[in-house]
């Protein structure tokens, strides 16, 4: 079957099996192989990444689905040489160990501060429950979120869907510089 | 190059890994990609027990993008058997290991047949259309029924289900009395036996290997964290000479000892991609992964403690079944050997015996899990305090100071042999009490009695510590230990002042860039920013032990300090030449030399310079400031701390939460305090897991039931409250940095505090144990049977 999608802000166009999943047709097709697969039971969410707009299991969803759909992976996500602010958190507060399960835990705290632009510690705990990390204990992951949620929104709570508004903007404008 | 004013090493300096993490601009090996590479998948066995009486592969030869099928028959010339580096007896009893299974499968997912196709999805496709039939053997599952007379075996072959019996007797080695002595003349006797469920590592990155043939060497790409052993391995195991064979760990997602496995996969894979001259990647699932990867624990305690009335230890006796499932694997026997030494943990007594017997069952072989026996060892004997003071009616807290090793006592000998060099038992606990609150929590906990609260509180103590630092080569030996323990560094001082640290540990998570980076950056006066790590690669990192244990930095980090001295001495040689003055005038402060008593100096770039270039050299000295080192420990390194939990337990409903939780570690000189603590944390939560939730479960046919994420319980962030953790800092007197280690601390900790916390929660009610992991269920049952006494 023939798809178009957009992922980080470039247009594809291909044919694929229509059981292949969008995460295989991420890392296997188009070289995205910074989103990862860490099992087959969509239990952990290391495969995380936005479907227009919000946080899917891209393991859990065919690349089919995806026609005609943005999707933003971990390698999307900074720009122009900017790490996102929620990026920059867990660096800035050790939330990551071997890493594998970063660009999903990342990708999925987007989402949560999209959604709640000042969650408290039992929010982000709830917020992050599909995504499983075996090394930091999950301690520093919840501070980074917390920490990126001050960063993004200082003192004003709606500011934070900003982030989600200007991740789409600025997917679409470099969509929009690939085409011309 | 300048001098910094502040050291490097006690900086929580954040991440050189980072960058490429948080971008997803990694290198995992399922990443990689070669020209004609070609896919594998497995066959696995679903019985536990049977004889392979047909497999026929020829629908599956025929299926599309299909380039090779074969089963263990086709391998059995070339596969050899798969190595035990760690035979702990004499006459200790080990099955043939083959990579494939020929005639028998002793385990469910055991791999019986390959499929080498185009892509990943033809292969798995494949697997389907092999046509194989078992004839099923009688399944060996419980440990006592395996030993116990006229048992099935699992290996008709051995004649028996024991694998080996390894003993330790105070008496017998001069480090105490004998133990029988001491329970006989003991006023309290207290007998419990436990069990350590079978837990399984679950690295979040899967297993995944890439084979290269192409041109006069073999390369593979493995999420391992034994490069250097798995190299070695290979070469012993398939007869491949080691110099032809490059191994690479490139980005590795995790291990825990649970990628400290010469595998199966990675010989099939190696033998397939030098068969068919073709590049083959394999990449288990996750359920192939819970299945097959190398589980741990599994232990039946049986423990002896004697002690006067006043609560003065008298004797501990420790009778171990260990469960080695079908095979033994890399270390699988000395797991539990390591815990031998363990037992008697910080408290000081007369007598001491342990005696492990190691049993084959037809489960997944066991082998290394974050602790490796020193877990297991740590939980009997603090379960085991907590249950005296209970008899003694004593303060669990006051015992444990009556019995052990004061911070003036220091170095130690131990009944079990052991000599701790250094420790402050008492001030770590008096920091962790506090911060706790332990006087209130105890006031709140009897007012919750008194007024038979729906919730109960309970408190519980571990004041652990572990061995680590692996180890002195010398004290291997004498375990029959096949490998050594020391690690190799090289510094090369690059002539643009970069600095290149190469290092024979594998990190796969722990931050050696950066950590490596700020000791070297300390040593020679250069930035932090301009040391590059090199690691994981056999070519560039050519000597190495790599990483396990909680060894990397007490042993790897010491050969870098070596290294650099060695750096240094050569760089003042080569100075005094350039300053034309005497060598024993030279002095150095990081970054650059001087002439004593002068403001004559040269910077050491000017000299790497000097070196590199070697116009003009003084008599002797070679080219560059190149050097390297191996360091071998004299004596293991012994972190310790104090962790105390506060859990509340729902007597209604069995489910447990834990309310507070408060550890102060002493792991010596931290270099890089943040990645310390994100040890810790990562270290609690794995053994939080084994307290509260999880458990490899096999039903009766031998078929792991915990076979997805979805039934295996690893903690989500939801499940897991957050630790107040903090230091206390008593150097290790047995090398430079004064460093112990600390990635299994946390893990071996905090089992039994949880636990202690949950039994205690309870212990009014009749109840002196509950059984791991503590289920809402299992703590109602213990509550309704009122406890075992
Ligand atoms: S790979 Fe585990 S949830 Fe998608
Ligand atoms: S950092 Fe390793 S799994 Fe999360």
């Amino acid at each position: 079957m023939r798809i178009t999608m957009t992922v980080d802000g470039t247009k594809y166009t291909d044919d694929v099996e229509p059981r292949m999943l969008l995460v295989h047709y991420l890392r296997e097709r188009l070289g995205k192989t910074g989103t990862v697969v860490g099992c087959d039971t969509s239990n952990c969410g290391a495969c995380t990444v936005h479907l227009d707009g919000h946080s899917v299991k891209s393991c859990s969803v065919l690349a089919v689905q995806a026609d005609g759909c943005e999707v933003t992976t971990i390698e999307g996500l900074a720009r122009d040489g900017r790490l996102h602010p929620v990026q920059q958190a867990f660096h800035d507060n050790h939330a990551l160990q071997c890493g594998f399960c970063t660009p999903g835990m990342i990708m999925q705290a987007v989402d949560l501060l999209a959604d709640n632009p000042d969650p408290d510690e039992q929010a982000v705990r709830q917020g992050l429950e599909g995504n499983l990390c075996r090394c930091t204990g999950y301690q520093n992951i919840v501070r980074a979120v917390r920490d990126a949620a001050q960063k993004m929104s200082p003192g004003a709570g709606p500011e934070a869907e900003q982030v989600a508004d200007e991740t789409a903007e600025a997917t679409k404008l470099s969509r929009a510089e690939v085409q011309s | 190059m300048t001098s910094t004013a502040e050291p490097e090493v006690g900086r929580a300096r954040l991440r050189k890994e980072d960058a490429r993490l948080i971008t997803g601009r990694t290198r995992w090996t399922d990443n990689m990609v070669l020209p004609g590479m070609l896919h594998m998948a497995l066959l696995r066995s679903p019985m536990a027990h049977a004889r392979i009486t047909k497999i026929d592969t020829t629908a599956a030869r025929e299926m599309p993008g299909v380039i090779a099928v074969v089963t263990g028959q086709d391998l059995a010339e070339e596969q050899g058997s798969l190595p035990c580096a760690w035979p702990i007896t004499e006459d200790m009893k080990a099955p043939d290991a083959p990579a494939m299974a020929v005639e028998q499968v002793n385990f469910a997912g055991e791999a019986v047949a390959a499929v080498i196709a185009r892509s990943k999805a033809e292969a798995d496709d494949a697997l389907e259309s092999i046509d194989i039939d078992y004839d099923e053997l009688p399944v060996v599952l419980d440990m006592a029924a395996a030993i116990a007379d006229g048992a099935d075996l699992v290996h008709e072959n051995l004649g028996t289900n024991r694998c080996a019996t390894w003993v330790y007797d105070s008496a017998e080695a001069g480090s105490g009395g004998a133990i029988d002595d001491a329970i006989a003349g003991a006023e309290v006797v207290v007998e419990r036996t436990y069990r350590q469920q079978r837990l399984i590592p679950a690295f979040m990155e899967p297993r995944s290997m890439l084979v290269d043939p192409t041109g006069d060497q073999i390369t593979m790409w493995s999420a391992t964290q034994i490069p250097h052993i798995l190299r070695w391995m290979t070469a012993a195991v398939t007869g491949v000479p080691e110099s032809k064979i490059r191994v690479i760990a490139p980005d590795v997602g995790g291990g825990f000892g649970g990628k400290l496995q010469v595998t199966p996969e990675e010989i099939i894979t190696f033998l397939m991609a030098k068969r068919l001259g073709k590049p083959v990647k394999y990449t288990e699932s996750r359920s192939e992964s819970l299945a097959s990867a190398h589980h741990g624990r599994d232990q039946i305690q049986k423990l002896t403690l004697a002690a006067d009335r006043d609560g003065t230890l008298r004797g501990l006796k420790v009778e171990l079944l260990a469960d080695m499932g079908a095979y033994l694997r890399l270390v699988s026997p000395g797991v539990p050997i390591l815990g031998a030494f363990m037992f008697n943990a910080i408290y000081k007594m007369d007598a001491y015996k342990f005696v492990c017997t190691n049993v084959f069952t037809n489960k997944t072989p066991t082998d290394a899990y974050r602790g490796a026996g020193r877990p297991e060892a740590t939980f009997g004997i603090e379960r085991m305090m907590d249950e005296l003071a209970a008899e003694l009616s004593m303060d669990p807290m006051e015992l444990r100071r009556k019995n052990w090793i004061t911070h003036d006592e220091f170095p130690f000998t131990t009944v079990a042999g052991l000599t701790y060099d250094s420790g402050d038992y008492e001030s770590a606990t008096d920091k962790a009490m506090e911060t706790f609150g332990y006087d209130a929590l105890r006031a709140e906990q009897q007012e919750r009695r008194d007024r038979n609260d729906a919730i109960q509180l309970g408190i519980g103590i571990s004041t652990y510590t572990e061995m680590c630092g692996l180890a002195p080569s010398r004290v291997l030996g004498a375990l029959r230990y096949a490998a050594g323990g020391w690690e190799h560094a090289a510094i090369r001082m690059l002539p643009t002042g970069k600095v290149e640290l190469v290092t024979g540990t594998s990190p796969h998570g722990q931050g050696h860039e950066t950590a490596w980076s700020q000791i070297v950056a300390d040593q020679l006066g250069v930035p932090f920013e301009d040391v590059e790590v090199l690691h994981g690669d056999t070519q560039s990192s050519v000597r190495g032990m790599d990483s396990y244990g909680s060894r990397s930095l007490a042993v790897g980090g010491t050969a870098i300090v070596l290294a650099a001295q060695r750096v240094l001495a050569k760089a003042r040689k080569v100075a005094a030449h350039m300053m034309e003055c005497a060598e024993d005038d030279v002095d150095f402060t990081p970054g650059t030399f001087s002439v004593k008593g002068t403001d004559r100096g040269v910077a050491l770039a000017d000299v790497v310079v000097h070196a590199h270039v070697a116009h003009d050299l003084p008599d002797g000295v070679e080219a560059t400031l190149d050097s390297d080192a191996t360091f071998d420990p004299e004596n293991f390194s012994f972190p310790h701390g104090t962790h105390l939990c506060a859990a509340e337990v729902d007597t209604e409903t069995g489910r447990v939460r834990l309310r507070s939780y408060v550890c102060v570690d002493d792991v010596g000189k931290a270099v890089n305090p943040m990645i310390v603590e994100g040890q810790v944390h990562g270290g609690i939560a794995q053994g939080v897991a084994q307290a509260l939730f999880e458990e490899a479960v096999h039903d009766e046919s031998g078929t792991l039931t915990t076979g997805t994420l979805a039934d295996y319980l690893v903690p989500s962030a939801a499940d897991l409250p957050s630790f107040d953790t903090s230091r206390t800092e008593t150097p290790a007197t047995t090398n430079p940095l004064g460093v112990k280690g600390v990635g299994e601390a946390g893990t071996i900790a905090s089992t039994p505090a949880v636990v202690n916390a949950i039994v205690d929660a309870l212990r009014h009610r009749g109840v002196n144990d509950v059984e791991m992991p503590c289920t809402p269920m299992r703590v109602w049952s213990a509550i309704q049977a009122g406890g075992a006494r």
